[in-house]
């Protein structure tokens, strides 16, 4: 359990992806099973038992402690498991610390009261990183900032493979995956990834480089289509087992009961998961209000329907399609689509081209309907077959061009790890009128879109141009006579509660910084209203 | 009986003795001032007169020059000396080098001001000794359930792991230049660690000054772009401020680690950007606050500073008479502790 707490507490601090991956796969590699593969299970949220509830940790702690001296302690340190876990009263002579494995065994035999009784024992023997460890683990979620995409590929670096070989097996496999460590460390032969249901790791595609690929490719041996903006999704029905997956693998059929209930077919689609009214394919923001969720209700599902548009099949009775060039992938498709009796799985239309030059001209202005908010287009070479990962060649995203305003630099914050001594994230706004005045409201934040060089730049003018100090924050100097101009790229826009400014953008960054335009002809934020409007009436049912 | 107040009262300036005319720790010049030890909240510059052990003035000295006070007067540990008709003896308190409590005794009342303070083995500074009092003057700077400071040994354990884990980077320990620092770096080389350390300019008079006293430090090197020093599996030390600050910048995707017991709560180590909290500390955590006053039961316990009403609801609990002084301009901020 000591190994497992630290590793949990320099996770919780630790903002670099590298260094997760050396703590991650340091502590695999130095950890015996089983222990190991539970905290696996633990990284990647493959672990489920009756948890305990926050009120009982706090009931249990106020039994054992004056109730204001832990009210106080907890007014301080703001985190309920946390408080606990440094109140909890030490008793000398308690029992030794328990291992991890020694915990999961309990824990998934126990009902919630023995459960309850498991804890306080446990809290008795742990040393407060200890206790603060097993308090995540028993009230749900670690939230260390560790996706379970990440702890995969800290496995697969544990054995030298690449990560989507981890991947295709890993929905084969069991906590606390004694075969997977075995396969890694050379003792035994890679598991069997055939089990019904599974997930086959995405192909990814490179993003375009106008100047240099148009050149060199032939348009003859690209098909296009357009790259829906939902989420990337592989969806399975194999044996009646049935599957959604997100393209790292991430099991989300609890979340969408709605597609689960479509798929009708045996084989495996790869597809973009998207809300379909009747009127077409609804926005990003309407697919938001689905993901995330572990429990779905009717009354959301009915607003927000979720559907499928198939970009390629990947298994259809039992045999592997990956192995086919697109261009026979592509006839399976159409033809499987065709069978379905749903209007919930379509087809991702082909756009038939002859040059690069037409192909432009339909990114740059999408026809009417579900291509207008569509986040560009994709190329495929006919003769591809489907592989893991981002191979260089095959596949191209081509997004359209980015929505562009002129914002103002209005505060500065500390970045971490390696930004640490750099004011590196920019909350930046445009002018809008307070109580008859011409004010900056926020509308965004960024952190990254400029070079290092470009970051020293900017973290001097920060320093010099500092009003306040707010811990890791400063504001920054922002008149219309004075201030520093960000031509900020984004995505889309989306109304927001949360925002003063009431709008949200989506995929901020710096695109240009502007030190020669003068902070008072910045956008206004009836600019960004307008755009909001444009992209609103796009998306909204054809007036009768 | 006399009442307390009579011999020592809360001013705005400080804890004031009338009978010996004299301040302890004032936080504005006074004619008269005993110090407790060297932090620059305890310790000013510009009073008239000063008593104090011989290592607190010799840091003071260090620190604002050899004028630093209009007279000054040096008293060893246990050795009492008068002020008045008041007979004030300087004990050890554990904090930092040359630390001491004020034992003020007046017409049979013994009251001890404690300063800063801690009860474990700090391998540069004298221990602190428990003195039976009618009142105990105590700092509250940890004074919540919450903070309960680990084995240092443990903390230097964890930071030795990071810098065999990430031997591309360096490792930077933010660290109190007066105290803290040399007891890290004590601590590490009691952990084995014999190589050399690179501290910031700040570091190098007071460490200096911790050698001259016999205190050994092992082999220290300025920690500067002179030097051409390739920082990668180092370990360099510098006072939290310049952790953040453009400093840091030359060393390759450094480590911030930060050794206070503030670090003790996740939120205080992530406001900063601390990537590796080690949680040491010279001053006394919750335990060894409750553990002291119990040791002690004095008829009285007075809080200066911290966060005294948690002790001081610990104290009623406990049936001993508690007041909260409220003292202001003791540092109860991070950059200290």
């Amino acid at each position: 359990m000591r190994a497992f707490a630290e590793l949990l507490d320099r996770l919780s601090l630790t903002a670099s992806r590298n260094a997760k991956l050396t703590l991650v796969a340091d502590y695999l590699r130095e950890t015996p099973d089983p222990d190991r593969g539970w905290a696996l299970a633990a990284l990647t949220g493959d672990l489920s038992f009756a948890a305990a509830k926050p009120t009982f940790i706090r009931k249990a702690v106020e039994d054992r402690m004056d109730p204001l001296l832990f009210r106080w302690s907890y007014d301080y340190v703001g985190d309920l498991a946390e408080t606990v876990a440094l109140v909890w009263p030490a008793r000398p002579g308690a029992n030794r610390e328990p291992e991890l494995a020694e915990v999961i065994d309990a824990l998934r035999g126990a009902t919630r009261p023995e459960v309850q009784q498991l804890i306080e024992g446990w809290l008795d023997a742990l040393e407060p990183t200890g206790r603060w460890a097993l308090l995540k683990l028993m009230t749900g979620g670690l939230r260390v900032g560790v996706s379970a995409r990440l702890a995969k590929q800290a496995v697969a670096d544990l054995g030298g493979v690449p990560v989507s070989e981890v991947e295709e097996v890993w929905h084969a496999l069991h906590a606390p995956y004694e075969d997977l460590f075995s396969w890694l460390e050379g003792r035994s032969d890679r598991p069997r990834p055939d089990s019904p249901g599974r997930f086959r790791p995405t192909m990814l595609a490179q993003a375009l480089d106008e100047a240099v690929d148009f050149g060199r490719l032939d348009p003859a041996d690209y098909a296009a289509e357009w790259k829906w903006d939902g989420i990337r999704v592989q969806a399975v029905n194999e044996e009646g087992v049935r599957r959604l997956y997100t393209r790292n693998g991430d099991d989300i059929s609890k979340t969408f009961p709605d597609v689960l209930q479509v798929l009708d077919f045996e084989g495996a689609l790869d597809g973009e998961l998207l809300v379909m009214g009747d009127d077409g394919v609804a926005s990003f923001g309407d697919l938001q209000q689905r993901l995330n969720r572990k429990t779905v209700d009717a009354k959301l599902m009915a607003k927000h329907p979720a559907g499928i548009r198939a970009y390629d099949l990947l298994a259809e009775g039992g045999e592997d399609t990956r192995v086919l060039p697109f261009r026979d992938r592509r006839v399976r498709l159409e033809a499987f689509v065709g069978r379905l009796a749903t209007p919930r799985i379509d087809l991702s239309p082909l756009q038939p081209f002859e040059t690069w030059a037409e192909l432009a001209a339909l990114r740059a202005s999408p026809p009417p309907g579900d291509p207008q908010i569509a986040e560009g287009l994709m190329l495929k070479r006919w003769d591809s077959l489907y592989e893991a990962g981002r191979p260089k060649g095959p596949w191209f995203k081509w997004k359209r061009d980015p929505f562009l305003i002129d914002a103002v630099l209005m505060y500065a914050q500390r970045g971490h790890g390696k930004r640490s001594s750099f004011y590196s994230d920019y909350t930046f706004g445009v002018w809008t009128q307070v109580e008859g005045k011409r004010a900056l409201t926020p509308v965004g934040k960024a952190y990254f879109g400029f070079t290092d060089e470009e970051l020293k730049l900017i973290d001097k003018f920060v320093r010099d141009n500092t009003l306040e100090r707010f811990g890791p924050v400063r504001s920054v100097k922002a008149q219309p006579h004075f201030g520093l101009v960000f031509e900020v790229a984004f995505e889309g826009l989306q109304r927001s509660t949360r925002h003063k400014s009431g709008v949200a953008m989506r995929f901020p960054r710096i695109h240009r910084i502007r030190w020669d335009k003068p902070a008072g002809e910045a956008d206004e934020l009836a600019t960004l209203e307008r755009m909001l409007a444009q992209m609103e009436k796009v998306s909204a049912p054809p007036a009768p | 009986m006399i009442k307390p107040e009579a011999l020592l009262r809360p001013t705005p300036a400080g804890l004031y003795c009338p009978p010996g005319d004299f301040y302890v720790d004032p936080v504005r010049p006074v004619d008269r001032a005993v110090i407790t030890h060297g932090h620059s909240d305890h310790a000013r510059a510009g009073h008239g007169a000063v008593l104090a052990t011989p290592e607190t003035l010799a840091i003071m000295a260090e620190r604002y020059g050899a004028g630093f006070a209009g007279a000054t007067e040096a008293a060893a540990y246990g050795k009492p000396v008068h002020r008045d008709a008041v007979e004030v003896t300087l004990v050890p308190a554990g904090h930092v080098l040359g630390s001491a409590q004020a034992v003020v005794a007046w017409k049979g009342l013994t009251m001890v001001v404690s300063g800063d303070y801690k009860r474990r083995r700090d391998p540069t500074c004298a221990a602190f000794e428990p003195v039976p009092c009618d009142v105990f003057i105590t700092e509250a700077t940890f004074g919540l359930p919450v903070f309960h400071h680990p084995p240092d040994s443990g903390e230097i354990a964890r930071l030795l792991r990071s810098v065999a884990q990430f031997p591309e980077r360096s490792h930077l320990v933010g660290a109190y230049a007066l105290g803290k620092a040399q007891r890290v770096i004590c601590l590490l080389r009691a952990a084995g660690w014999d190589k050399t350390i690179f501290v910031h300019g700040a570091l190098e008079r007071l460490n200096r000054l911790y050698e001259d006293h016999g205190i050994d430090l092992g082999p220290l090197e300025p920690a500067t772009v002179a030097t051409k020093q390739d920082f990668a599996g180092a370990i360099v030390i510098g006072p939290p401020s310049a952790l953040q600050d453009r400093w840091s910048r030359r060393f390759p995707d450094p480590v911030q680690a930060f050794a206070s017991g503030w670090m003790q709560v996740r939120a205080r180590a992530r406001q900063r950007g601390t990537e590796l909290p080690l949680v040491i500390s010279d001053h006394a955590d919750w335990d060894e606050l409750t553990a002291t006053v119990d040791e002690l039961r004095p008829g009285e316990l007075w809080i200066t500073h911290g966060r005294e009403e948690a002790l001081a609801r610990w104290a009623q609990l406990h049936d001993i008479k508690a007041r909260a002084l409220a003292l202001v301009g003791y540092d109860d901020d991070e950059e200290d502790g």
